[in-house]
């Protein structure tokens, strides 16, 4: 039992050892691709993409500003492009908008204060659905457990028991 | 129970969505008002420079417009025109920002109206999104201190623009406010 125990944690740490020489390699692999391609540039274009998918484009109809081929928001595009550049945060560069443009310029409103009904309208409308439905299926089994019997005619029972028992004699 | 609780669903739901259909959803409040206008640098056409700070003291009309615009543009043009020849000489300066344009159409543009006020374009776009403009034209009445006293979204007319512009010449600049001046990016 020991002697196959011992053996499985052989095995399980060999390819363990091979994980590590191909985390080496692909450290390797991303330095030396770091250094031919620059990583920065990416990385700017799709925070630049980014925050375009959360504003609106102001000259379209329910468009982002990443969607939107307009000359508005390729300026806009460039806008965000130069701010980042300058150093600036995801987040500074969307509250500028918000700033000159009123919160309308997200396209998701902000999770607090009176846009909360927003996001919880569904969770509720789901709960009270689920509740409705309870309700409704409660009333279903109780009916026919209700009606079943009360529905019999005495007079009717009477005769049938009275034949029956005429039968047996 | 039911009496009650279909008036109560449903209620609410129409009246939500008289609400969303009585509301222009092209009508979006501009967050500047009352605040210090962002000020801004112009090359103007015929080669000169203005700068919004150079203008503190004075009632500013600030107006976005482009040769496309039509019909709009070339409605309020002739209004703005008249607004600056009868105003330039009490405090008041006209401002004109060109925007999404080409030069040529933009100068065959004033030409055709006889702009005498100054007007520039906008490369980028810089000076409208930091106007938080959404639409052309839209006109930026701004008071003695530099602050955003007044937007009008699509053709402006003669009538808000003169009421607008004697209403703020009544005011005095206060010194407090004087400073003004928005520092983006910094």
């Amino acid at each position: 039992m020991t002697v196959g125990r011992r053996k499985w944690e052989v095995e399980q740490r060999r390819p363990s050892r091979t994980r590590r020489r191909g985390a080496i390699h692909l450290g390797m692999l991303m330095l030396v691709m770091s250094v031919v391609f620059p990583l920065g540039a990416a990385s700017l274009e799709k925070q630049v993409q980014q925050i375009a998918t959360e504003l609106r484009c102001p000259v379209c109809q329910g468009l982002s500003v990443a969607d939107s081929p307009s000359q508005m928001a390729n300026q806009m595009r460039d806008l965000i492009r130069e701010r980042l550049e300058a150093g600036e945060s995801p987040e500074a560069v969307k509250a500028y908008f918000v700033e000159r443009y009123g919160e309308w310029i997200l396209l998701a409103p902000k999770k607090e204060g009176f846009n909360l009904l927003v996001w919880l309208f569904p969770f509720l409308g789901l709960a009270g659905g689920a509740v409705g439905l309870l309700v409704v299926l409660k009333r279903w089994r109780q009916r026919p457990a209700t009606t079943g019997r009360a529905s019999v005619d005495p007079a009717y029972l009477e005769k049938v028991r009275r034949e029956m028992a005429q039968d047996q004699s | 129970m039911k009496k009650v609780l279909v008036p109560l669903s449903v209620v609410p739901l129409l009246l939500l969505l008289a609400y969303g259909f009585w509301t222009d959803p092209r009508n979006v409040p501009s967050p500047l008002i009352a605040k210090p206008a962002p000020p801004f640098a112009l090359t103007l056409f015929d080669g000169e420079h203005l700068k919004l700070e150079g203008l503190r003291g004075k009632v500013v009309v600030v107006n976005f417009w482009a040769s496309w615009c039509f019909p709009a543009c070339y409605e309020e043009a002739p209004v703005l025109e008249a607004a600056w020849r009868a105003y330039k000489d009490k405090d008041v300066v006209v401002v004109g920002v060109n925007v999404q344009d080409t030069e040529k159409a933009a100068k065959e543009f004033m030409d055709r109206f006889q702009f005498t006020f100054p007007n520039g374009p906008d490369p980028g776009g810089k000076i409208s999104i930091d106007y938080g403009v959404y639409g052309i034209p839209e006109t930026f009445v701004l008071d003695k201190a530099g602050r955003i006293a007044y937007k009008h979204v699509g053709a402006v007319t003669a009538g808000v623009l003169s009421a607008q512009l004697e209403s703020l010449l009544q005011q005095a600049p206060r010194a407090s406010d004087s400073k003004g001046g928005h520092d983006r990016g910094s």
